[in-house]
């Protein structure tokens, strides 16, 4: 049996503990309101943006030329991995990598023999895993999250959407994990580039339930229906970009919230154990004591 | 006449106003009260805002503009200021 000093140290130390985890789930607490917030202030923005892209795309005739449409043969692969800079935040940043590595392994494992699948990392855990395992990593956008702003992704957006119109790359996935409570988070994959048909009409479908009416105005269009649609296009794909990075801050929060939730109560648990051993550990030696007393005692009466 | 001027990370400005001065992409233009619809996009510049007597600019990083039924409602990738 351990001896008591041990267990009073044992006792100190995850107290200690338990300590810093409750207090990292109250800022992750506070974080996550704040992350939410922004995503709430995103909103109108993108109401207001999805609307108008409707709005003009509904009574265009004819195709916009859009570069950031243009279908290739995927030979030079852009992985945009989403993770959060710090960890402690239960299985927040290996299920996303998991993710990507299933992604490398399977839709692209050609291109990868070839050394043509790149990573561009938004947060430091994955950037540190795909440099450990010697795979080519561009860009460097780590320590966006402490101050996160849509002036802050944008020249990640910028970045990613430049190299596809340059044809540094035929197509670029975007892997992040989804808010969609405190305590889940829903890995997404999507492919961000080239734009596939669906995610323009999408926009369309939801404006024609929420203002009907809106579509009989004749607006007058500056410079023209197209180029506005040709502006919109990347103005609406930078966006995308800053909802999977919002989406991500949200529920890197919550998934260190409900880790250190977690943790918390793992060492409530060990406490009770430990000082239930402390107890009888010097009961024990109490009885001890006695024992020898008596017996000495004992010895002498006898 | 109600103006919003709108980032992806805040409400810049939201009021009432007597005139807005506005980048337009071929040329900057101004919106009175009752201006015909229009939706434009806007180049990087200053967006002055007329309002009793008061004068504000506002520099943003590009964008655009829709005005419909005395509603103009500015969308900016950013402001500079």
């Amino acid at each position: 049996m351990a001896s008591l000093k041990e267990v009073r140290g044992r006792i100190v130390s995850v107290n200690s503990t338990q300590q810093i985890t409750k207090a990292m789930k109250m800022v992750a607490a506070a974080k996550l309101r704040k992350s939410q917030d922004n995503i709430i202030k995103l909103r109108p923005y993108v109401q207001k943006l999805n609307g108008i892209l409707a709005n003009v795309s509904a009574t265009l005739d004819g195709d916009v030329e859009n570069p950031y449409g243009a279908e290739r043969k995927a030979e030079k692969i852009l992985i945009v991995l989403i993770t959060s800079d710090r960890g402690l935040a239960g299985a927040f940043n290996s299920n996303v990598i998991k993710a990507s590595q299933n992604l490398l392994n399977t839709k692209y494992s050609a291109q990868l023999a070839q050394g043509n699948v790149h990573f561009l990392c938004i947060g430091k855990k994955g950037l540190d895993f795909y440099n450990k395992k010697g795979l080519k990593t561009i860009g460097n956008f780590v320590g966006l999250f402490k101050s996160l702003s849509f002036d802050q992704v944008r020249p990640a957006a910028e970045y990613v959407m430049n190299a596809f119109v340059n044809k540094e790359y035929d197509k670029v996935e975007i892997i992040y994990n989804e808010f969609k409570n405190v305590a889940t988070q829903i890995v997404r994959v999507k492919q961000y580039l080239p734009i596939t048909k669906d995610d323009l009409p999408k926009a369309k479908a939801a404006e024609v339930k929420v203002e009907p009416s809106r579509y009989k105005t004749n607006y007058i269009f500056e410079p023209s229906q197209k180029d506005i649609v040709a502006d919109l296009i990347p103005k609406s794909l930078k966006i995308q970009f800053y909802e999977g990075v919002l989406e991500s801050n949200a529920s890197e929060h919550g998934a260190r919230m409900t880790a250190m939730d977690k943790a918390t109560d793992n060492a409530k648990e060990l406490l009770k154990e430990l000082r239930l051993t402390y107890n009888r550990t010097r009961q024990a030696a109490i009885t001890k004591e006695i024992l020898e007393i008596v017996g000495g005692a004992e010895a002498l009466n006898g | 006449m109600h103006l919003e001027i709108i980032t992806p990370d805040e409400k810049v400005f939201s009021g009432e106003v007597t005139a807005v001065n506005v980048p337009g992409a071929d040329g900057a233009f101004e919106v009175l009260n009752n201006h015909a619809p229009i939706i434009s996009t806007l180049a990087k510049g200053n967006v002055k805002v007329k309002s009793a007597g008061t004068e504000k600019n506002i520099m943003i990083d590009g964008g655009l503009v829709e005005v419909l039924n005395n509603k103009i409602i500015v969308l900016a990738e950013a402001v500079l200021s």
